[in-house]
């Protein structure tokens, strides 16, 4: 049986899957952090489905706190590889 | 015993902040830290060896809702390794940056790496360990991206997009063991995870995220270009202790969390890979051009060696031959730190005082550096694995599970791979030691010179001759 939360990890699951092969199969940089982004997003679905614990009942609240975490710990990956992409830019223009 | 392991990660920390907030004095801080950090290892490693395996929770939050820090044999053995290197190395990176500038925007990242390295081996869940692995992904690309010049931007790029596919490959198979057993914590997980396709599934995400960072056979494409732009103590920490760290989360991922899930097919594989990377990066550190180049190659395959103990574990049953081999494991890694530490310092210093780490005109070098000469060739004794280096004692565990399992084919490619590294160093040594006459006086510079020193001896001598209490305290376990 199809329930909410087993379509929700399948989604999940897709997800990280296109993330991974846009992360191995881009060329372009930005692409890349892009899509390993895109899969950060599918793992954290994942997390997101894992707590739901049924109709009525709280949710567990564990896997919300990994997510936050997560999060901002992407977020400052991303910033850095963009910093670093810029750098890269700069360094080829002055070339 | 606790206060250390909170100062393993406290002391780091507040080093970084302060060098952060006072730039002009960060050199002297950053020694203070590292000291004071060196005895809270020191201490953690004798409390270790005395009470037993260690854990406290922070902030008296209880495990699974807070963080653990865990501290055992192996633990302890690495921390200590890791303090003594990063100590060393950063006596050598108060010399190498000569500009303020330069030192400004090192000692803050320098201080966080290690920090992120003592959070990592304390760690006491799968999800802490996600987070320390990140953190430390993060300050070593930023640090590999401070050789400035364009390659080591691309290079360090390269390294960060790497490093997080490969952390979110851990991630995901993290979530899949929450979502199958409900808990993340190192020392429950080993009794819950039974067979099945969640814990193959979870196993094989977390083990191929790990490979990429700690650089197996095939997936080592990022770590030459990488290790070799980066600034000499940079180099020196990658190379010693950042690829350590993933192959530490493999280690434990295969020894505790997944004992009874992992099959001797599957070791066998990672044992394939592992004599294909000591082959292939032996040869490739044979073809290099550059000292730096050949440092590098030569981390791929000694990580490989790593990794053929895996087939051998898995069939030997629990009891004295098991233990021998886990230890000749372990003794492998803590000697390959200390030397390709010791080694890429020594490269550094040549590379500044002669300009250039061209290989093929090194000539007159012995002449020029004899004590760098000299902690090259002890380095050089470690990673060929000749006695009295803790290299001998770890092949030689290596090479006696290995005859004991029938497994023949480890024993083949360890003698190639030894006489291959022989070939490389010999290479470097012949070139050092080459005939002509050099017009400079001999050079000693103390400072530079004894971290890079100390360290190779630490391999070449004190880890063989001394290296009897390694065994003992892996028996300690979480």
């Amino acid at each position: 049986m199809l329930t909410a939360q087993v379509l929700y990890g399948l989604t999940a699951c897709v997800i990280v899957a296109l993330g991974l092969r846009g992360a191995l199969l881009h060329a372009s940089l930005l692409q890349r952090v892009v899509a390993i982004n895109v899969m950060g997003a599918g793992v954290f679905m994942l997390l997101i489905a894992v707590a739901y614990r049924g109709p009525g009942l709280p949710p567990d609240p564990l896997p919300h706190a990994l997510v936050l975490t997560g999060i901002v710990v992407a977020v400052s990956a991303t910033a850095l590889a963009l910093a670093l992409a810029r750098r890269l830019h700069a360094e080829q223009d002055n070339d | 015993m606790t206060d250390a392991m909170i100062g393993l990660v406290a002391l780091p920390l507040s080093g970084a902040v302060a060098t952060l907030l006072m730039p002009r004095s960060a050199t002297v801080v950053t020694i203070g830290t590292g000291l004071a950090t060196t005895v809270a290892a020191a201490l953690l490693l004798f409390g270790v060896a005395n009470q037993g395996a260690l854990h406290y929770e922070v902030g008296g939050w209880s495990t699974g809702l807070g963080i653990t820090l865990r501290a055992d044999g192996l633990s302890a053995l690495l921390l200590m390794m890791t303090s003594l290197v990063v100590l060393a190395a950063s006596v050598y990176a108060s010399a190498y940056f000569s500009a303020a500038s330069e030192r400004a925007r090192f000692w803050p990242l320098w201080l966080l790496l290690w920090t992120s390295l003592n959070a990592l081996f304390l760690s006491g869940d799968l999800f802490n360990l996600y987070v320390t692995l990140e953190l430390l992904g993060l300050s070593a690309v930023a640090l590999a991206s401070l050789g400035g010049k364009r390659a080591a931007v691309a290079a360090a790029l390269r390294y960060l997009l790497v490093g997080l596919l490969g952390s979110m490959l851990f991630l995901a198979g993290v979530s899949l063991i929450y979502a199958g057993y409900g808990t993340l914590d190192l020392a429950t997980l080993p009794r819950v995870v039974e067979p099945g396709p969640i814990a193959w599934t979870a196993l094989a995400m977390m083990t191929t995220g790990l490979l990429l960072k700690t650089a197996l056979f095939p997936l080592h494409f990022w770590l030459p270009p990488a290790h070799a732009s980066a600034p000499a103590p940079v180099s020196a920490v990658l190379s010693a202790l950042v690829v350590k760290a993933a192959f530490y989360l493999v280690l434990r991922l295969w020894l505790d969390v997944f004992a009874n899930v992992v099959t001797p097919a599957a070791a066998n594989l990672l044992g394939v890979l592992g004599a294909c990377a000591v082959l292939w990066g032996s040869w490739r550190a044979l073809q290099a051009e550059r000292l730096k180049l050949l440092a590098a190659w030569s981390t791929v395959a000694q990580l490989g060696y790593l990794f053929l103990f895996f087939p051998l574990l898995l069939v030997l049953p629990p009891g004295p031959s098991r233990d021998l081999a886990v230890g000749g494991l372990v003794m492998l890694a803590l000697t390959h730190g200390f030397a390709k530490a010791g080694l890429f310092l020594a490269i550094g210093i040549i590379q500044q005082r002669c300009g250039h780490d061209t290989i093929r005109d090194l000539d007159g070098t012995a002449q020029h550096l004899p004590a760098t000469t000299f902690a090259i060739a002890m380095a050089g004794v470690a990673l060929i694995g000749l006695p009295p280096s803790g290299a001998f004692l770890g092949k030689w565990q290596l090479l006696a599970g290995a005859v004991e399992t029938g497994q023949w084919l480890w024993l083949l490619v360890t003698a190639t791979g030894s006489l291959l590294a022989a070939a490389y160093i010999f290479r470097v040594l012949g070139h050092a030691f080459g005939h002509r006459p050099y017009p400079n006086q001999p050079v000693t510079v103390a400072r530079e010179e004894w971290p890079a020193l100390l360290l190779a001896a630490m391999a070449a001598l004190v880890l063989g001759l001394a290296g009897a209490p390694v065994w003992k305290l892996l028996e300690i376990g979480i």
